[in-house]
């Protein structure tokens, strides 16, 4: 039994099955970071202590901007190992996808640093209610950059076979890990002014 | 029916060799924008004045990403429709609550 | 088509989205029942309060006797479990999964995978909650909405349960993008929009609405567990006193951040459970009026509005938390306005039933039973949502009353409806309708023995949720006799089900054998589909669509009845 339209699009609607399928998957995302993000206006309304005035001042700024060109730098490759793939090149989307998954790994790193800084100096989730979200937020955003690790890791070795059976099937996949992917980096693009910069 | 397949993917291939250029024009206009909106942080601005700043070229970057990167500029309607719908929800979620509590505090 | 599969591969782990039903509808169903015997055993302790609980009295400690914590654990559990374990797994999970694809012509769910995994996150959330159960401390006790700041300081079963709630969430978000790619993609040739059957359409609606509501219920539920885990303060408000002591946490949260993102959720919720009950109702109305559905279209644009409207009208369960009057104003208009489609919707199956020659089966039975019951449950909302009578009904037992109009002779009816309409089609065999009726009439007395007794308790402001059942008020003196009445009406409810128990087994065993349309129903999963549909692809031949889904009684028909699937001659 095959199921219709998961490789090709359906003629009335120009989609195929997983394209739709990944929309849907980001849509909820938008959900649940538009859930987090509310706990951040509704705290910082409330906020008695002053702690979201204060708290970006014990953040390393350079660092995040750092990380944000990283982060922006990997959406570039990540295009570009779809396009790749699109011209027919695998050599060179086998070059993007890694490109992507070794910046994706140095923004994890440079995160680790902020992180220990801060447990070095005794900044715990529990410290005040803007360190409660900046670490949720930030938390939860590393973790959707290690499970797309996962996912593009799996792209780049054992799940590129497909390449050579179906490629088109195996085209359709990457450009949704790439929607995924431009995706974390959207979120991130929000989160770095509203936890560093205001 | 192989030959028809190739002939398309050539033709795709073809429309985006033309959208590199686009990728890398968007990739410079992001990483400027990081630059200013970091940059702006320095100036001393009042906390509404900065925060109007920092959201617009953070929307900006955001549609950016968003319309090019994952063609949302020219994706089918059915996927733009929902994603209407779920920045409208978005838009619910992230200020009712705030204005829930505006009120609470005027009345 | 793999011949010869394994056991477990064709039982346990399927991708077949019929197994994968059958499997939610199982689960649901016994998780329906631990539910209920939940109640039962809260209901003792209502009726008599602080006697020895009778049979099972062993298993709650020395004396035998409901304690107020275990009563408070039952309570929350009870409704966690009828919610997101029993009903919408029953309504989406078993009916929405096995009849999506059968009903709109496709050979499975999109995506057969993830149909699979949903199933297994929806059981593994299943065990976690029930493990809550052994812990110390008992499950969660916070109620099924745990508002914090209790939630956050009570025993471990609050963590059990939310982690439980983070995995029926995946369980749930996974099904919804699966239910909507299918019903999109995977329409047969000729299923336009306003050719789809009713019931597939209100699965479609419920789809966005689990899909768009439960992530901020989601990040709530993070949120807490940060506050439970990691002593963040997110809903913890400053200088919180526990005990004659001040907690050591940061503080600067807010409770009613929580209740925001919480009811967020839990209104749309409401419309989850309601939306495929309309939907099945429609189908059975339909089929055993022999007559098309009145009103499809407006049916199928008032469920869009109704789908759209319940996200902006959760505050309406917020009124007694301060809320200012602008806001209130506000939610209490959307509240009026989203009253108007569900009397459309309602008013439609009703007029369905005007001059139609209607076949009284117990499918039908448990159909027309969810008209009335769901009329008392929605006009009895209407003083909830304006703030004025809130203020006075608000946590009463009126308001446990209104809620489950809604829910238990509701949707749970038109459930039970669904299973005695589609019975046929899952096994091939008809449920016993003497054993039908009899578990109609009897649950249909005694749930109202149950429920319309809380509204008078409830006018007379008892409140929920107390142990002793109000006793220790004046107030509640006049109508405490009630809980006896309601006690034994829930148990003989209780009883009431044995006949359908009794119906299952029978008919699977020796039932009476039918062909593949014995209603002589118009729509695919009927018409196109041997019983049970063949496993891995469903028909024979992919069926292609020609017409509405409720082509009935047409004039000059052969038959009183035209299939989707029929080709008409003269075009």
């Amino acid at each position: 039994m095959d199921i219709p339209y998961n490789i090709d699009e359906r003629p009335d609607t120009g989609m195929y099955n997983a394209k739709l399928g990944v929309w849907l998957f980001l849509a909820s995302e938008v959900m649940l970071f538009g859930g987090l993000f509310s706990a951040y206006v509704f705290l910082r309304m409330g906020d008695v202590t002053n702690s979201f005035a204060a708290g970006p001042a014990e953040l390393n700024i350079p660092l995040a901007t750092l990380n944000t060109l990283v982060l922006i730098t990997s959406s570039v490759t990540m295009v570009m190992s779809w396009v790749s793939l699109k011209m027919q090149d695998f050599k060179k989307f086998k070059y993007y996808l890694s490109s992507t998954l070794f910046l994706a790994a140095l923004f994890l790193v440079i995160k680790y640093f902020e992180y220990s800084a801060k447990f070095q100096h005794g900044i715990f989730p529990s410290t005040n209610t803007y360190f409660a979200i900046y670490f949720t937020l930030t938390g939860l955003h590393m973790l959707h950059i290690i499970g797309g690790m996962a996912v593009l890791f799996y792209f780049l070795f054992p799940g590129s076979r497909l390449w050579l059976k179906a490629p088109e099937h195996f085209t359709n996949r990457i450009e949704i890990a790439g929607l995924y992917w431009h995706f974390v980096d959207l979120v991130w693009i929000f989160l770095f002014p509203i936890l560093y910069l205001l | 029916m192989d030959n028809l397949k190739i002939r398309r993917g050539n033709d795709a291939a073809a429309a985006v060799k033309k959208h590199v250029r686009t990728y890398i024009t968007v990739f410079a206009a992001l990483a400027v924008l990081t630059v200013v909106t970091v940059a702006a942080s320095y100036l001393g601005l009042s906390s509404g004045e900065a925060f109007f700043l920092a959201l617009t070229i953070a929307s900006i970057k955001g549609t950016l990403v968003a319309g090019f990167f994952m063609h949302l500029f020219t994706e089918k309607t059915a996927i733009i429709a929902i994603l209407g719908i779920t920045v409208f929800l978005f838009m619910i979620v992230l200020f009712f609550p705030f204005l829930a509590a505006v009120d609470q505090a005027l009345s | 088509m793999p011949q010869g599969e394994k056991f477990w591969r064709k039982y346990i782990f399927s991708t077949d989205h019929k197994i994968i039903g059958i499997q939610y509808g199982l689960t649901a169903l016994s998780f329906l029942l631990f539910g209920f015997v939940l109640m039962m055993i809260m209901r003792w302790q209502l009726a008599y309060p602080e006697t020895p609980v009778p049979l099972i009295g062993f298993l709650l400690g020395e004396g035998g006797m409901l304690l107020p914590e275990v009563y408070n654990s039952l309570g929350a559990m009870h409704g966690t479990i009828m919610i997101f374990l029993g009903v919408v797994p029953l309504a989406v999970g078993a009916f929405g999964n096995y009849f999506i694809p059968l009903q709109i012509g496709a050979p499975d769910m999109a995506f057969p995978k993830l149909n699979m995994s949903s199933y297994w996150f929806y059981f593994a959330g299943g065990v976690v909650m029930i493990l809550g159960f052994f812990l110390p401390g008992g499950a969660a006790n916070s109620g099924w909405t745990s508002y914090p700041p209790l939630a956050n300081i009570a025993t471990m079963g609050q963590t059990v349960w939310l982690l439980g709630m983070v995995l029926l969430i995946t369980s749930s978000l996974l099904g919804a993008i699966n239910t909507i790619t299918t019903i999109v993609q995977l329409r047969t040739k000729g299923m336009s929009w306003m050719r789809m059957p009713i019931f597939t359409w209100t699965q479609l609606i419920t789809a966005f609405l689990l899909l768009l509501a439960f992530p901020p219920l989601e990040a709530a539920g993070v949120l807490q567990l940060m506050d439970r885990l990691l002593d963040t303060s997110f809903f913890m408000p400053s200088g919180l006193v526990v005990s004659g002591e001040v907690l050591k946490i940061s503080g600067g949260g807010s409770p009613l951040l929580w209740q925001h993102l919480f009811w967020f959720l839990a209104h749309p919720e409401v419309y989850v459970l309601i939306l495929p009950a309309m939907g099945i109702v429609g189908e059975i109305l339909a089929n055993n009026t022999r007559k098309p559905l009145w009103g499809y279209k407006s049916i199928v644009y008032s469920s869009i509005f109704l789908g759209f409207m319940s996200f902006i009208v959760w505050a309406h369960h917020m009124f007694l938390t301060g809320m200012g009057t602008a806001i209130s104003t506000f939610f209490q208009t959307t509240t009026m306005i989203i009253s108007i489609p569900s009397v459309v919707i309602l008013t439609s199956l009703v007029i369905s039933l005007w001059g139609g020659s209607i076949r009284f089966n117990s499918a039908m039975l448990f159909a027309l039973g969810f008209l009335p019951m769901f009329a008392i449950g929605g006009l009895t909302g209407l003083p909830l949502g304006l703030a004025a009578s809130d203020i006075h009904l608000h946590d009463t037992y009126y308001v446990i009353g209104h809620f489950h109009y809604v829910v238990a002779p509701g949707t749970i009816f038109a459930l039970f409806a669904g299973v005695y309409y589609w019975f046929p089609k899952i096994t091939g065999k008809k449920l016993n309708e003497k054993l039908g009726k009899m578990h109609f009439w009897l649950s249909m007395l005694f749930i109202n023995g149950v429920f319309m007794p809380m509204f008078i308790q409830g006018l007379a402001g008892i409140s929920r949720r107390l142990w002793d059942g109000g006793a220790i008020y004046a107030h509640a003196s006049g109508t405490l006799w009630l809980n006896e009445v309601m006690s034994i009406s829930a148990w003989m409810l209780g009883l009431a089900q044995i006949p359908f128990i009794i119906n299952l087994i029978i008919t699977l065993r020796n039932g009476e054998k039918v062909d593949s349309n014995p209603w002589n129903a118009t729509t695919l999963e009927w018409a196109a589909a041997p019983s049970p549909p063949l496993p891995h692809g469903n028909f024979e031949i992919i069926p292609e669509v020609y017409r509405g889904p409720y082509e009935y009684s047409v004039p000059g028909a052969e038959l009183d009845y035209t299939p989707q699937s029929k080709k008409s001659e003269n075009r």
